[in-house]
Parts: structure tokens; sequence; C-alpha cells
């Protein structure tokens, strides 16, 4: 059958099960528009700007596991979504996109709209291709979708010049796809699982220590095994947790600046660090030099750039952590890899010993909302079901303590790149995802400005979400920061003029509340969740200074942290000023 | 630590500028990089030499593996290979140097490509440090332009880069 590039695009979706894209007209992405009105199969969410739309498709996937899907226009339309898939490429989402380019004979000349998206995009996507013959655009597809979703996921961008989507061939969508130079290993060295798995019966103090991979490869199940079968002590990144339920035994929180006292102080006093589908980035370890000074470690991931990049590795197994996993589980069930039982024993006593410092506990009062309090009672309200989407701040860091993950997939954050403003339309993706599931994004009145727009957006196609926005008048965030290490001049940290958001929610359509009382908090909740098809935006007016701890300030070691109310905060290194 | 790279790369628009993006982008060093297609005109092959300690170069490889067009790659350094540069110099003469210049080049085993009144241009290959030798040892003053292609290698023996 000859079709155009446009009607070739839009079967092609079809073809691999897209049954939703986020997308913005313009003049270079016309003719798919109308391929798209031809038909039902696709649907297209039209977002309110094009950052929005890389967001939603991001917290699609990420709720879903399947890739997002992506459509802008050329030039604005693709810088605009740029932000958006720099957020997916730092967290390892799958996500195609789909950029409209001038008409090949325009390339290179400055035409009406032109930018050089392949260039542009080219650091913050897994891959990409600039499409220029209309009988390659079918395979090109087949091939964007196979690499973002496998091996080590990430955004992939095809841009596509107007001529090649008016230019008509025969169709036919490949069934395979082989690309000779790209091949993921799946399976991990069985030499290697083995020798991890000795290891692991020599320690004596061994922890887990497991991110975004666990979530990403659906490796929750296995995991959940191998840890509860060895009864290993276990810590998750930001972007890890869930994988393995907060309310699990052998969880000790998150680890990192803004972890528990317990997995810090685990991590630091350790002989053998297991590393699943993690990354050691610099919010996990601190300073290098002074990083887990005694343990080994065994590193598995799918990426081989990922393993030995920060730290040494004495153990490294590339492949998928579900494969490997499975096939640690394989060979415990012939034999016994468990450490000695006295020494477990010892280790988990004092672990105990570090959770007893309750590190999380915050000071409670009756006339100010404090933020912390919120999403106790958020958890409290939704019973600990509803997916959670962040923005980025403290707000952030409150919603990964306090809302105890049990579920993978349940927790959607940006911690890569930390983009303010990915919080409402990763909601509004995650909502079209899995519309039965009770959506709250967890927002502060700096993030929430950032795609405010989106809430029309988000009336338009009904997908009511509730806004959790701890309102602190603050770049709360920035504020702290300026607190502890700046003497606290506080420029440019306050935001004064903010709008009213009860009015700004109705206008949009939308219920707004305004929550002021310690007292109120937990009934307007169970009151906004009432309302099951309704986006409400709630606004808690929270104290002001409160600040998130634990803290691990720059250029300190995992065993110098800092605790709410009994340490004061200061970077305690003069080398931390220039740290991040 | 110096390491000699050679990579089979698709022979595609964009492909160089994905590998040097990616050394500015994780600040790695280029020191040359030579490329031209293969016997097989859907690839390029790519010379590249860089450095760093142990750690950075193992970084760089593997990062240039997860480059989608990236086919294959080996490191020379970590085995016996052949390298071989090229150079032009061009250098000015006059009756006194003549001599001079003709048993140099004929030492560092190069050719005189160009003749003209006031200069020669001498063609010569070899390690680069051979190259580097020869122009230390040409008079003072005496060098007016010099091109080097960046090294090209291969292993030594049977161990190839092959699809
Ligand atoms: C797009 C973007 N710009 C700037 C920053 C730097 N930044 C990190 S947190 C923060 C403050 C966020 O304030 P708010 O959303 O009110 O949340 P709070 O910290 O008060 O909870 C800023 C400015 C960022 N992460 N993203």
């Amino acid at each position: 059958m000859e079709l155009n590039g446009a009607e070739i695009l839009v079967q092609s979706l079809k073809q691999e099960n897209v049954d939703i894209v986020f997308g913005y007209p313009g003049g270079a992405v016309l003719n798919i528009y109308d391929a798209i009105y031809a038909q039902n199969y696709v649907n297209h969410i039209l977002v309110r700007h094009e950052q929005a739309a890389s967001h939603a498709a991001d917290g699609y996937a990420r709720t879903s596991g399947k890739p997002g899907v992506v459509l802008v226009t050329s030039g604005p339309g693709l810088t605009n979504a740029v932000t958006g898939i720099a957020t997916a490429f730092m967290d390892s989402i799958p996500m195609v996109v789909f950029s409209g380019q001038v008409a090949t004979q325009f390339i290179g000349n400055d035409a009406f709209q032109e930018v050089d998206s392949v260039g542009i995009t080219r650091p913050c996507v897994k891959h990409n291709f600039l499409v220029k013959d209309v009988k390659d655009l079918a395979e090109t597809i087949k091939r964007a979708f196979h690499i973002a979703t496998t091996g080590r996921p990430g955004p992939v961008l095809i841009d596509l010049p107007k001529d090649v989507t008016v230019a008509t061939t025969e169709f036919k969508y490949p069934q395979k796809v082989d690309i000779r130079s790209y091949n993921p290993t799946i399976k991990g060295h069985s030499g290697q699982i083995k020798r991890a798995l000795k290891m692991i019966k020599q320690s004596k103090r061994p922890i887990v220590y497991s991110g975004g991979g666990a979530v990403i490869d659906n490796a929750s199940k296995e995991l959940r095994e191998f840890v509860s079968k060895l009864n290993l002590p276990i810590t998750q990144t930001l972007m890890g947790l869930g994988a393995f339920p907060a309310s699990g035994e052998q969880f000790v929180g998150m680890l990192g600046m803004h972890g528990t006292y317990e997995s810090n102080m685990a991590m630091h006093d350790s002989d053998l660090i297991i590393a699943i589908g993690a990354r050691f980035d610099d919010r996990i370890t601190g300073k290098l030099d002074k990083f887990a000074p005694y343990a080994k470690v065994v590193h598995i991931d799918i990426d081989p750039s990922s393993i030995a990049k920060n730290i040494p590795v004495d153990i490294p197994i590339v492949g998928s952590v579900t494969d490997v996993l499975t096939e640690f589980l394989g060979l415990m069930a012939k034999n016994d890899y468990s450490p000695n039982p006295t020494d477990l024993e010892n280790w988990w006593n004092q672990i105990n010993q570090w959770r007893a410092v309750d590190s999380l506990a915050y000071k409670k009062d009756d006339s100010i909302i404090k933020p912390q309090y919120v999403i106790e009672m958020l958890h409290k309200v939704t019973e600990g079901k509803a997916i959670v989407t962040s923005d980025v701040g403290q707000h952030q860091m409150w919603a990964a303590q306090y809302y105890h993950f049990d579920q993978p997939r349940q927790w959607i954050n940006s911690g890569g790149l930390g983009t303010m403003g990915f919080g409402l339309p990763a909601a509004m993706g995650a909502k079209l995802a899995s519309p039965e599931s009770d959506v709250a994004c967890i927002t502060g009145e700096g993030s929430i400005q950032m795609m405010l727009q989106e809430l029309s957006t988000m009336l338009q196609y009904q997908t009511p979400v509730k806004v959790v926005n701890l309102n602190n008048r603050y770049l709360g965030m920035v504020r702290q920061w300026q607190e502890f290490f700046f003497e606290n001049r506080y420029s440019m940290s306050y935001m004064d003029a903010l709008p009213d958001f009860v009015k700004l929610a109705e206008s949009y359509g939308h219920v707004g509340m305004q929550i002021e009382k310690p007292a109120d908090v937990e009934g307007a909740l169970i009151e906004a969740f009432k309302m099951k098809d309704r986006t409400v935006f709630m606004d808690f007016l929270t104290d002001q200074k409160e600040n998130v701890f634990p803290m691990i300030a720059s250029g300190a070691a995992h065993n110098e942290m800092l605790l709410a109310g009994r340490d004061e905060m200061k970077s305690t290194h003069d080398d931390g000023m220039s740290l991040v | 630590m110096k390491a000699t790279l050679t990579i089979l790369l698709e022979n595609e628009a964009g492909a160089l500028s994905r590998v040097a993006g990616l050394f500015s982008a994780r600040g790695y060093n280029i020191e040359s990089l030579c490329v031209a297609p293969t016997e097989d005109p859907t690839m390029s092959r790519m010379t590249l030499v860089t450095s760093g300690g142990e750690q950075v170069i193992e970084q760089i490889v593997k990062q240039l593996n997860k480059l989608i067009d990236v086919v294959k790659l080996q490191e020379l350094t970590d085995g016996l290979h052949v390298e071989r540069e090229l150079m032009l110099v061009k250098v000015i003469t006059d009756e006194s140097l003549r001599g001079e210049l003709l048993r140099l080049a004929q030492i560092f085993r190069g050719n005189i490509v160009d003749v003209a009144s006031d200069c020669y241009t001498i063609e010569i290959t070899g390690s680069s440090d051979k190259l580097t030798a020869f122009l230390e040892a040409l008079p003072q003053g005496s060098i007016l332009e010099v091109a080097r292609s960046g090294e090209v290698g291969l292993a030594r023996g049977s161990r190839s880069l092959k699809l």
C-alpha cells in the first residue's frame, strides 16, 4: 500500500501499539496532524507547552513501563521539548520523540523555524535520526522503538523534514530489527555471579543498594525474594524507591544526601555493597574518598559504563537486573549462600541501634503546618496506594522520606536532572497510564508555576489529579542551603506576589482549597480524594523555615551526617562550598 | 597514559560528531583523530589517540561502545600493533642548506615531493615519535609549515576488527 510519510508515521505507531501521543502542532508537522485527524486509533493529547509533552510522556512511561511518545514541530517546538527529553535521558526512561523539520532542500539555510534538532539533542538522547528519504521511515521508527526500550532505556529522537511527510512509498512495517552495532548484554556472566554469591556468603556486614534500574527492569519480585531469603539490609536510591517495599523488614530507608541515618551509617561501615541497577552518583556517594571505606563492591548493571565509573568495583556483572537476580535465586535454591548467622545478627543489632536514632523525627506543631505531616497524612488518606509524582526541592525529599512507597512505579520524580516543572505534566501522564489509580502531585509554589498551564490540558482530557502544594513562600531548597552555607543571605529565594491558587484552580475549572491549620490537613485530603473525577489543587501554607533532615553536608562523610534539632548545620569542610 | 583506539564506525552523517561530542561533553582528550571509509563502504575506520589514567581510558572505551554508531572497537595499545603517521613539511632552502636537507630526508626515509626555488616539501611516514624527531632535527627556523595526519594503526598478526 502506498502511503505518505505522515500516514506511515501514524500506521507505525499503531504497529508499535502506541495509543497515546503527547504533542503540539506547527507548520512542519501539519501533514502529520492531518494524518492523525484521519484516524481514531492513536489518541493525541494537546498539551499547552512542549516541555509538558515530554514530561507527560515521561510520566506515562514511568507508570506503564511502555515508551512515551512525543510529537512536536520544528524549531521552538523541539527546543521547548528538550528539557523533558534531557529529564528522561538522565533517568533512563524509554521515549520516542518525533520533531518536525524544515523541508530537506532548506536544511542548513537558516530557514523559518529551523534548528539543528539532531545536534541540539545529541548529548541528551540515547540516539537520534534525521530521516531524509521516506523509504527509510518505517525502518527508522522500528529502530527507534527498539533502541528506546531495550538495554538501558532512554529517549530517541526522529527528526522529520516536512517533504518526507508528504512523499509516498510502499508501507511495510518491519517485523524484526537487526542493528549490527547494538546488542545489549542481558545475561550476566555466570562465573561472576557465582563469585558474587560467594562473596556475600563470606561477608560480615553486607548491604544491598538498589536503584532506578530495579524499577525500570521490573525486578521487584526477584529483588524482594533475594533480600528476604538472605535477610540482608537494603537501602534504595531516590530513583529506586518502591522496588523493595518501604514497609519491608529489611528496608533501612533511602540513602544519600537526605537519606536515613541507618542507611548511610550502614553504607559507611559495610564490608560488602551489592549494588543493583544503581550508579553511585554524587548525591549518593558524597565525597568519593570518604565513601564506604571498608566495602568490597558487587555491581550489577545493564550499562557497562555505569560500572566502575565513580568507584572501583570488585565484581562487575553486566546484564539485566532481573536476569542476574533470577540466576542468583537459582543458585541459592541449590546452595546456602547466607552469611555467617552470628555476624549477620551482630550487623542487624548495630543497624537497629542506628534505627533507634529515629532520624526522620520532626517537631510536631499545632499551629503551623509541618510539610512532613502533610505527606504522612497523604499516605494515610490514600492508604499508601496513590501514584505520587513530585517536582524538585524540599517537598520532593519529604515525599521520598515520608510517603513510604511499597510498590515500584508508584513514585515518579526527576532524580537525575532535577527538573522543576516535571511534577504536574508527569502526573497527567501517570493518570492517563493508570486511570484507576489515585494520582497525587507533590509540589512547591516555585515548581508548580513552571508548568501551571497544564491545568488546562488536565481539564480538557479529564485527568483528575490531586495537587499537594507545600507552599512555604520560599524556593525552599535554595533557602535551606543559603541558611546553612551562606549565613542566611536569602538571595532571590523568596517569592512575593504569589497567585491566589484557589481562584487560579477555579478559573481553570478545577477545585481549589487553601489549608492553613494542621487540624484541617487530614480533612482536606479526605475531601479532595473523595472527588474522584475532579482535579483538586490543595494549597497548604506550611512552615516557612522547615529544613530537610537528615543531611550529609557537602564534603562530609556518610558517618558525619547531621540530624534535625540535634546538630548545628554547617558545611563541615571548607571544600564543601565548591562541591555540590 | 597514551591510548590508541581503532574504531569501526557506521559511515553515516553525524557519526563523527557523536564521537567528537562525547569527548568534549565528558572532558576527555583527543590527541589525534583520523577517519576514512574502509573496504566496506558502509563503514569508516577511525584511529583515535587519547590520554588519561587507566580508569579514564576504561570509561572512554565503554562510552564509545555505547554509541549506537560504533560497530566495533579495539584498544591497540593493549597489544602488539603498528602505528603510522604521515607528515608533510615545507622547509625553506637555499644553496647552503639543500645538501643537509637531502641527507636528513634520507636518514628518516622521507621523500621530497615538491621542489621550488626557495623551498622543499618533504613527505615522511612513521611513528609519531619519529616525525617529531625529524622536525627537531631540521635546521632552526627552516620550517614553513607542517601538516600531520594523526596516527593510523592496526594490531599485529591476525588479530583484527572484523564483523
Ligand atoms: C528548572 C529548574 N530551575 C532551578 C532549579 C534549582 N532549584 C532546585 S530546588 C529549587 C527550589 C524549589 O522551590 P519550590 O518548588 O517552591 O519547592 P521547595 O523547595 O520550597 O519545597 C530550585 C530553584 C531546578 N531544580 N530546576
